[in-house]
């Protein structure tokens, strides 16, 4: 019975019910984003290592040398040189290396220079290289060719046969192209990490573009490493990143993109707070609509009284009330949440290239709706505690 | 065989001033079953009072109001309840219908608090009341006739012991008023349900073989008691409900 008195009094607060229940899906909503995009966001960066153990660069940041390396964010903290590019390459604890160089870009796409291996032989991830959509291959060490991003392929229109002439520094400013005339021989397929986002060509096709410093003609930006074991990273972590030294060892990529995670992790806490402040308020809502409608309710109570309800049944109808629009709320904020996710991942994509999946299962949904049901139920406590009390014999009938 | 047998009853309410007000003092009061009985009765003179110490509603100071075996007086809030809903049909002045739900659904809830819904029964109590078109209608879709019929034919729903009907055609034209009594007397005939009726029309209270003055029952009203005027009191303020 319960529930038809809860149908039924949805449906006679048709217009109330909706708004209140807009104003929960889209704190559900907002709720759901923040949590699913902090969580996945987390997990993913630290995750994103692109197949390599370690980094190694010039001395300075161990975040900011991961940062250039692997999301190809962020600036070079300086150079190595070629020397000790050999001395890492050989090490027998190095199971490959990778050098990049970076300086130019392409309308403020990065430029990579790197060497063939990077798409024949790593594998990014276990049992998985990278691969080149189809018709397209590898560049060529020597040449003025060019593989590029998926992403970056995608937003510029570009595919096989196309040419470009580089653009020197980081930053894209329009007077500073370089002479060299490149071509896309291809496209990478989908990684959704930042490999995505970069236009890759041959080393030394960086270190000597003309108008680059010809004495840093052989410097590294950085070399990615792959380790023969993790007690290898451990040991370089000691020999390389001891004091006075002039080279820095990122390892483990993880726990090092863990300390940014943690770094920025109060604004991870200002907008869950944010997000839990608009759920107190949305459900602060209901208790406002259902309270406001209580004195018109009461003739209604004191009828069904007067039929023979008990004063639990009114009470659990107007509680049960509140929690189903909760629920609606609830379920409607999963479109909301789905909208919000899909926009806030295709900016994280098109700033880090890391592509985020909202929709893979978090825990937050199912929690999250428990979480608002009961703050709905809670909100409507104070109405049916108004509804448990109304004098049934005053309201129904005037008094002779 | 009484259905109802009511001594000794007496109900208060409290005053502004913290005293309490004696409203209604029964000595002694009997209905039998399928018996019908009208009580005439002024305004204040405390006849609703009555009807809702019988239904359950308001709970007495002092007395016994014993309702086919079962002592109301000595019941719970809840059991009450339970009886109202399985025994009793209430037929108002005002209908007291939901303007939310469907006539159908007005009818169901007569049922739906006692022995559960049987939408058969309530569809064929609607055709009996000549409502059968208009189960889908809503109350604010009637003329104050037909809503009245969707009253009685609620108030049979649950296949009530007793029909407790206070001034049901005081919201009438002389016409509707004439024929709702009738068919209220006609069912609870039909059903074998017990009706006590109070009115102050005479037009009403003529047209039932058996009637009692209220006045003459209520020995309250003797001593200067009866319904106070919610102007001059407190009684429907916040605060100070009577215990019911």
């Amino acid at each position: 019975m319960i529930f038809n008195l809860i149908y039924r009094s949805l449906r006679q607060h048709a217009l109330s019910t909706f708004v209140t229940a807009a104003s929960i899906a889209l704190a559900s909503g907002l709720l759901l984003t923040v949590w699913v995009v902090k969580t996945q966001s987390q997990a993913v960066f630290a995750a994103t290592n692109s197949g390599y153990d370690a980094v190694l660069g010039a001395r300075g940041s161990k975040l900011q040398l991961v940062l250039n390396a692997i999301f190809h964010l962020e600036a070079s903290p300086g150079n190595i040189t070629a020397a000790d590019f050999e001395i890492i390459r050989r090490h027998p604890a190095v199971k490959m290396a990778i050098p990049i160089a970076l300086g130019d870009n392409f309308q403020g796409w990065r430029i990579v220079g790197t060497v063939e291996q990077l798409f024949a032989e790593v594998e990014r991830a276990p049992g998985q290289r990278y691969a080149i959509a189809g018709g397209g291959r590898n560049f060529k060490i020597g040449t003025e060719e060019a593989v590029v991003g998926a992403y970056v392929a995608k937003q510029l229109g570009w595919k096989i046969g196309t040419e470009f002439k580089p653009y020197h520094g980081l930053a894209f400013d329009p007077a500073a192209q370089h002479d060299e005339h490149y071509v896309v021989v291809g496209v990478l397929e989908p990684t959704g990490t930042p490999v995505d986002r970069v236009i890759w060509i041959p080393l030394e096709g960086v270190q000597t573009m003309s108008g680059h410093n010809p004495l840093a003609a052989t410097e590294l930006s950085a070399v990615l490493l792959q380790l023969r074991t993790p007690m290898a990273g451990l040991m370089l972590n000691n020999q390389l990143n001891a004091s006075g030294g002039k080279l820095t060892f990122a390892y483990p990529i993880g726990a090092i993109v863990a300390e940014l995670f943690n770094k920025i992790s109060w604004v991870d806490k200002v907008l869950t707070l944010v997000a839990w402040l608009v759920a107190v308020v949305a459900s602060g809502s209901v208790l406002v609509s259902i309270y406001n409608s209580m004195s018109a309710r009461q003739r209604d109570i004191a009828i069904l009284r007067a039929l023979g309800a008990h004063r639990r049944t009114i009470f659990g109808a107007v509680v049960g009330e509140a929690a189903v629009i909760g629920a609606l709320g609830a379920l409607a904020g999963f479109a909301v949440f789905g909208a919000l996710a899909l926009f806030v991942t295709s900016i994280i994509q098109a700033q880090t290239g890391v592509l985020l999946e909202p929709l893979k299962w978090n825990s937050v949904f199912w929690w999250g709706p428990a979480v608002f049901i009961g703050l709905c139920a809670f909100g409507g406590l104070v109405p049916a505690i108004k509804a448990y009390r109304v004098p049934v014999a005053e309201t129904i009938a005037p008094l002779s | 065989m009484s259905l109802l047998v009511i001594r000794d009853l007496v109900k208060s309410y409290r005053r502004p001033d913290a005293g309490a007000q004696r409203v209604l003092e029964v000595r002694e009061f009997s209905l039998g079953a399928g018996e019908q009985l009208a009580l005439r009765g002024e305004s204040g003179s405390g006849k609703t009072t009555f009807l809702n110490l019988i239904a359950g509603i308001l709970a007495p100071d002092s007395g016994s109001i014993l309702l086919a075996g079962h002592e109301l007086a000595k019941l719970g809030e809840a059991q009450r309840d339970r009886l109202r809903a399985e025994m009793i049909g209430c037929i108002f002045q005002t209908f007291n219908l939901l303007q939310g739900h469907t006539v159908l659904e007005n009818v169901e809830l007569g049922m739906a608090f006692g022995r559960g819904v049987n939408r058969a029964h309530a569809e064929a109590l609607l055709k009996h009341v000549g409502l059968a078109d208009k189960l889908a209608h809503y109350p604010r879709q009637l003329s104050t006739g037909q809503q009245q019929r969707v009253a009685v034919a609620r108030a049979l729903a649950n296949q009530p012991k007793l029909v407790l009907a206070d001034e049901p055609t005081g919201n009438l034209d002389r016409r509707n008023a004439r024929e709702s009594l009738m068919l209220i007397r006609e069912v609870c005939h039909e059903t074998g349900a017990a009706l006590l009726l109070v009115s102050h029309d005479e037009r009403v209270l003529a047209q039932f073989e058996f009637m009692k003055d209220f006045a003459l029952l209520n020995q309250a009203m003797d001593k200067g008691g009866g319904v106070p005027s919610p102007r001059r009191n407190n009684m429907l303020g916040e605060g100070t409900p009577p215990p019911n």
